[in-house]
């Protein structure tokens, strides 16, 4: 052996030119992918922050709690408490309770209401106040005569107030609220009158007109969204299912099959409010559905969906290997053994991940919905299916529109918290199709 | 075989168990088998061999009409089992795949439990009544494919989950449950390693007393170890078929030698 290293003719130690170039183009392309994800993050934060910081305020209320006295003489002259007597007396005359019984109860809570007239203390609460104590005493005539313990919203001013968005200086330059009726609020909320709390009806309650933000809720929307939703999975995916198994395993391949083909791509990438014309024309011009129900939507919804479920069940079938259809067909089973045994399972979770991404794409559509009336303003609640499909309805995507578009600021808010609801249906739907994803996915 | 010599036919339908005759497979333009004519014998194991594209699998394919699932694929001439057309317009080629079993190239259990795998096949044919009955099916099933021992502990879990040589197994065991009468085999051992390849051609020879096998090999040796009768094929012809001792020793077409004695391939 001899000592003689063998020195190379090219170290590895330093590496050459051309190698540390294509090192470096590595590197610029990782960061070009890291500061795209980057970027995406931060417009989701700035995202989600925003309609956070605009919406969350619509989860709370201002509340003004007072003791109504219901005199028997002034609400049922009759004294018979009879349903039909009573609806004599109009909201006016509620509203007329109301102001005497708050005049008395801000007299027993010693709040000083010096500078302010008895109008504009009348006008901290909301205009729908009355409405709501007629309402409770006609569905229960037995209070009154009795002292009831009545919660209402503030008006949406001094609601707004409490969330910071109305300020002194604002109420100055506003004909709807002066400062001395803010501070007077504030007087009442250290004499514990008015409270600020979780606003259920917010989620559960009526819209309401523009002069009474305060009252705005989502109910009929989460109603409709609901029902349409309903429609659109009963009637899009066994359809959407049924016509991707005989495209994709029955259907001869020839012209006629690759012109469906095509047309179902296109389908899925013809906008939306082209389906609302289609639906009004059809579904209400032609064959005289009822406006603003959510049949047509649901239904309108559906033909949407359609194609999304179509394209996503094919592709799952598609990739359910060849050699499990071999092997189903190589003991004898039926195609539609081999299909509904085999290939079916195995397409399962691809199938119900297009279903979901297809059912929260149409939860959030709002464009078709404009067209067939969906847009209008709805107070009744709808009734319980299946008649109440017919029924006037709203939806949730819809109702953001229609908060958008209204005057107060109040809205505003409302609209943020509305989208925070939507949003998080859809991210609960798109967890929801994650994990049936997981577990439906190949178990060995 | 105590059959009259006058009668040729009777004697083939009786010696053999598939006999096809002026055999013709198109793939759309394409000519893939031509005018292929071979009779095979029941209770033994004939082996294809013929480099690859030779059309040796798409003639296996025939045998029970797994080609019908391709749609440009066409078949011409007559192949009959026990003396029956299987291209006959009668013939419903489910019922047929049930008497026809077949081995993939690749193992491909079905994602299920090892029970399942086997119990399907019974199951969608109604070949057993009560979940006993079944049970037995399965386990009888298993010991034939000499898999039993491995796996009785364990049916309940996943097919896929076996060992490649296993799995394979494990579908010979699914074809053997529905009771076929031929067993067509796709170059079973392609995907297995030498020892699982020796287990499965053990079985392949154990099968034999019962099953009439039909085997696809690219492995002249496999062909050598495991068949009775071996077939060439080259280029979509028959060149040369007999018992597969002559084949290896004293093949009589120039194109069979070359093959064989790896001049191409």
């Amino acid at each position: 052996m001899t000592d003689v290293a063998i020195s190379p003719t090219k170290s590895i130690y330093n590496p050459d030119a051309r190698t540390r170039r294509r090192n470096a183009a590595e590197m610029r392309f990782r960061l070009y992918g890291l500061s795209a994800v980057v970027v995406g993050l931060v417009a989701l934060v700035i995202l989600l922050w925003s309609i956070l910081a605009s919406g969350l305020g619509s989860f709370s209320q201002a509340f003004i709690t007072i003791d109504v006295p219901l005199t028997a003489s002034v609400l049922d002259k009759s004294g018979t408490r009879d349903v039909e007597e009573l609806k004599k007396v109009s909201t006016v005359g509620y509203g007329n309770v109301l102001r005497v019984a708050l005049m008395e109860q801000l007299a027993r809570d010693k709040v000083d209401t010096a500078d302010v007239s008895e109008k504009e203390i009348f006008d901290l609460l909301s205009k729908e106040a009355p409405a709501t104590l007629r309402n409770m005493v006609l569905a229960d005539p037995s209070l009154v005569g009795q002292t009831i313990k009545f919660k209402t919203y503030a008006n949406g001013r001094v609601d707004g107030y409490f969330k910071g968005r109305v300020t002194l200086e604002s109420a100055k330059l506003d004909s709807n609220i002066t400062p001395g009726q803010l501070l007077l609020a504030e007087r009442m909320q250290d004499a514990g009158i008015l409270t600020s709390g979780f606003n259920w009806d917010f989620f559960f309650g009526p819209d309401a007109s523009d002069l009474r933000p305060e009252a705005a809720g989502l109910g009929i929307a989460f109603i409709g969204s609901a029902y349409m939703m309903l429609i659109v999975l009963v009637l899009a995916v066994p359809i959407g299912v049924a016509a991707s198994i005989y495209l994709e395993e029955f259907a001869p391949k020839n012209k006629f099959t690759d012109l469906i083909e095509v047309n179902i791509s296109n389908l899925a990438a013809v906008p939306s409010i082209v389906f609302g014309i289609l639906g009004l024309a059809v579904f209400i011009n032609f064959m005289g559905m009822p406006q603003s129900a959510s049949l047509v939507g649901g239904l309108v919804l559906t033909l949407m969906t359609l194609p999304t479920i179509i394209i996503a069940t094919r592709a799952a079938l598609r990739a359910v290997p060849p050699s499990i259809r071999d092997a189903a067909l190589g003991v004898g089973a039926s195609k539609m053994q081999s299909i509904f045994h085999h290939v079916l399972p195995l397409a399962a979770p691809g199938i119900l991940t297009g279903t979901i991404i297809g059912l929260a794409q149409a939860l959030g559509e709002t464009a078709p919905l404009l067209l067939i009336g969906m847009v209008s303003f709805v107070r009744s609640f709808p009734g319980a299916p299946p008649e109440g499909f017919l029924d006037p309805a709203a939806a949730l995507p819809v109702q953001v529109y229609n908060w958008t578009q209204r005057g107060d600021p109040a809205f505003v808010e409302r609209a943020s918290g509305a989208i925070i609801v939507l949003l998080i249906f859809l991210v609960v739907m798109n967890l929801v199709a994650i994990v049936l994803r997981r577990r439906f996915e190949r178990r060995w | 075989m105590n059959v009259s010599v006058n009668l040729e036919n009777d004697v083939d339908l009786a010696q053999h168990k598939i006999v096809a005759k002026n055999v013709q497979v198109y793939y759309g333009e394409k000519h893939a088998i031509k005018d292929v004519n071979i009779n095979i014998q029941p209770c033994s194991v004939t082996a294809f061999i013929g480099p690859s594209g030779c059309g040796k699998s798409t003639f296996l394919r025939t045998l029970n009409r797994m080609n019908d699932t391709i749609d440009i694929c066409r078949v011409e001439g007559n192949i009959s089992i026990d003396g029956e057309n299987i291209y006959d317009p009668r013939v419903d080629p489910v019922q047929l795949r049930a008497k026809v079993g077949m081995v993939f190239q690749k193992p491909n259990p079905f994602p299920k439990s090892i029970y399942e795998n086997v119990a399907y096949g019974p199951r969608i044919h109604g070949l057993t009544r009560t979940k006993a009955e079944l049970d037995e099916v399965v386990s009888a099933s298993l010991q034939k494919a000499g898999l039993w021992n491995e796996v009785k502990d364990r049916l309940d879990e996943g097919g896929t989950g076996l060992s490649g040589g296993q799995q394979q197994r494990l579908c010979i065991a699914r074809a053997i449950a529905v009771s076929p009468e031929v067993i067509l085999m796709d170059e079973p051992c392609s995907a297995l390693d030498p020892i699982a390849t020796a287990k499965v051609e053990e079985l392949i020879d154990e099968l034999r007393s019962n099953y009439t096998i039909v085997i696809v090999t690219h492995s002249m040796q496999q062909a050598a170890r495991v068949s009775q009768r071996t077939a060439f094929f080259h280029l979509g012809n028959l060149v040369e078929e007999g018992a597969t001792q002559d084949i290896f020793t004293n093949p009589q077409d120039k194109r069979t030698q070359d093959y064989i004695t790896g001049r191409f391939g």
